[in-house]
């Protein structure tokens, strides 16, 4: 590995970013639903060049007992780098960051989810970062996501994240590794799409007032964009395994059964009272 | 504004709006300022005025009522204790499982390990579930194969009012206990029949959110059938056979079912 260099300028004369993106634009993404065999869920996520996988096993069993909570289910997320997902090798041992970004991560996922369903179990989400190019743990948050939906974990809303940051005095949606190292500053947020709520919001670095809220607001519209790719990607995986589902969707001929049934009859009713 | 947003038997998503105004959220969906939302991954119903999202995954959550297969994994003082699958241990007491007076010795009666079909007796937020045997078909099983599939495909497996389950049974000839926790007991009279019934539980599992599975099942153990009777007179069938038994060493000890389980 060549010795990295800091480049001369993050924003070029043209006003285009290092990898040629305008300062709004994201990175290519690509979600893969159910790419685990074993688990309960999981999700791939690709960002440029961050990739990262999510497993999510549970709800199960909580080992050890003592972290039991009896009103709802305990929430366990472990966010790590492979030892090759940075040019330096990254030593195997969990770090301080390691364990910081875990934890910011349950905060950031734990609103959507609707633990109090399942009372003294766990709900545990594996995250490990295969490649790692600046925004782990926005990339880790939008995975994670997914794969909890994919596990049927009831939830309000998938969860999807991005960071905004300045480099050479612009706000910059998405930063990658060289981005988040020589810019200026750093803000990661998560949000809860259908109500605007955000539950991830850090800063790096030093933002005036107005600055901060325009990156807010670049952020939130990043956001919603993920969002509509998480869904189809959700959708996605679910239709990929059922040919036929589509063709026949359209055939009202009764025969999906569910001991609760739907009638055709019945459903037309609420209609016809409106 | 008001109405729903989605098609019969759509594919949702978590977050989705599905209805506004006078719905009423069941499983699978939350309101929120009286708009109702999915919370999972499945496929959106209508019943009446009242929406649920049926889930295409998910782990098992017992309720009252439910047939269940467990394994014993450990026998306290009158208690068995009981894995059903899913977060929650169950605990099976020794009256409702053996006739009084038992021996207080109750590891003579089922032991670690044993394998048994139970009722689902209570179950809430605060007492983890408790098991019954008392009642029909309820009893240990000594023979036959366990397969395990998605609790949630179970309603499925099952079809309306029991469709598929006796479609399958009466067309291989097969007996069947089909617990709600997705662990399903067979026993079949051989091993091609046996891998026959596995298959088209799998496809069922599968396939379970297209319409028209019954016919296909149907069609899928009409051609199996046919081609295992093509196959007996040109006996390539002893090796199947061989290759089959490891997956399924409980059918060996066929002979000795009934017997055993008054112990």
């Amino acid at each position: 590995m060549s010795p990295e260099v800091k480049p001369d300028y993050l924003i070029s004369p043209e006003g285009l970013r290092l990898d040629g993106r305008r300062p709004d634009e994201l990175r290519p993404i690509e979600f893969e639903v159910g790419v685990l065999k074993t688990a309960d869920g999981s999700a791939m996520i690709k960002q440029g060049k961050t990739h990262i996988i999510a497993a999510v096993y549970g709800p199960r069993e909580l080992h050890p007992r003592h972290l039991t909570l009896n009103d709802k289910a305990y929430l366990r997320c472990v966010y790590r780098m492979a030892t090759f997902s940075v040019p330096d090798r990254k030593r195997p041992a969990p770090s301080r960051r390691e364990r910081e970004i875990s934890m910011v991560i349950t905060n950031a996922l734990e609103p959507a989810l609707f633990l109090e369903d399942f009372p003294r179990a766990v709900v545990d989400v594996f995250i490990q970062v295969i490649q790692a190019d600046g925004g782990t743990r926005c990339a880790a948050i939008n995975a994670a996501s997914l794969a909890l939906a994919d596990a049927g974990i009831p939830m309000r809303s998938l969860v999807p994240a991005v960071a905004v940051g300045k480099a050479d005095g612009t706000l910059i949606v998405d930063l990658g590794d060289m981005e988040d190292k020589y810019g200026e500053g750093d803000v990661p947020m998560a949000i809860l799409p259908s109500t605007g709520e955000i539950t991830l919001l850090q800063q790096d670095g030093s933002f005036t007032k107005e600055e901060l809220l325009e990156a807010m607001q670049m952020g939130l519209n990043a956001c919603k964009y993920i969002h509509e790719l998480q869904k189809e990607a959700l959708k996605r995986a679910y239709l990929k395994r059922a040919p036929e589902a589509g063709s026949e969707g359209e055939d009202e001929e009764e025969d999906y059964e569910d001991d609760l049934e739907t009638d055709l009859g019945e459903s037309e009713l609420p209609e016809e009272e409106e | 504004m008001a109405g729903t947003y989605f098609q019969k038997r759509e594919l949702v998503v978590p977050g989705q709006l599905l209805a506004e105004g006078r719905y009423r959220a069941s499983v699978g969906t939350y309101s929120q300022n009286g708009r109702i939302y999915s919370s999972l991954v499945g496929l959106a119903e209508l019943r009446g005025n009242t929406v649920k999202v049926v889930p295409l995954e998910g782990v098992y959550i017992p309720r009252e009522g439910d047939l269940v297969i467990g394994t014993i994994l450990m026998v306290a003082g009158n208690n068995w204790k009981v894995d059903i699958g899913g977060p929650y241990q169950a605990s099976l007491h020794a009256n409702n499982a053996l006739r009084r007076p038992y021996d207080e010795d109750i590891s003579r009666y089922m032991d670690i390990g044993d394998v048994i079909a139970a009722e689902v007796i209570a179950f809430d937020r605060n007492t983890g579930p408790f098991l019954s045997m008392k009642g029909r078909g309820l009893r240990r099983l000594t023979d036959g194969m366990i397969l395990e599939v998605s609790p949630a495909k179970i309603p499925r497996i099952i079809g309306r009012r029991g469709s598929m389950i006796s479609m399958i049974k009466s067309r291989l000839r097969i007996q069947t206990v089909v617990g709600q926790n997705g662990r399903i007991w067979i026993r079949a009279p051989d091993i091609p029949t046996l891998r026959i019934a596995i298959k088209a539980f799998r496809m069922i599992e599968d396939q379970a959110h297209t319409t028209k599975l019954t016919d296909r099942v149907s069609a899928m153990i009409d051609g199996e059938l046919a081609k295992l009777k093509g196959s007996e007179t040109s006996t390539d069938e002893p090796e199947e056979r061989a290759a089959e038994s490891g997956t399924s060493d409980e059918s060996s000890d066929d002979d000795n079912k009934e017997d055993v389980s008054e112990k």
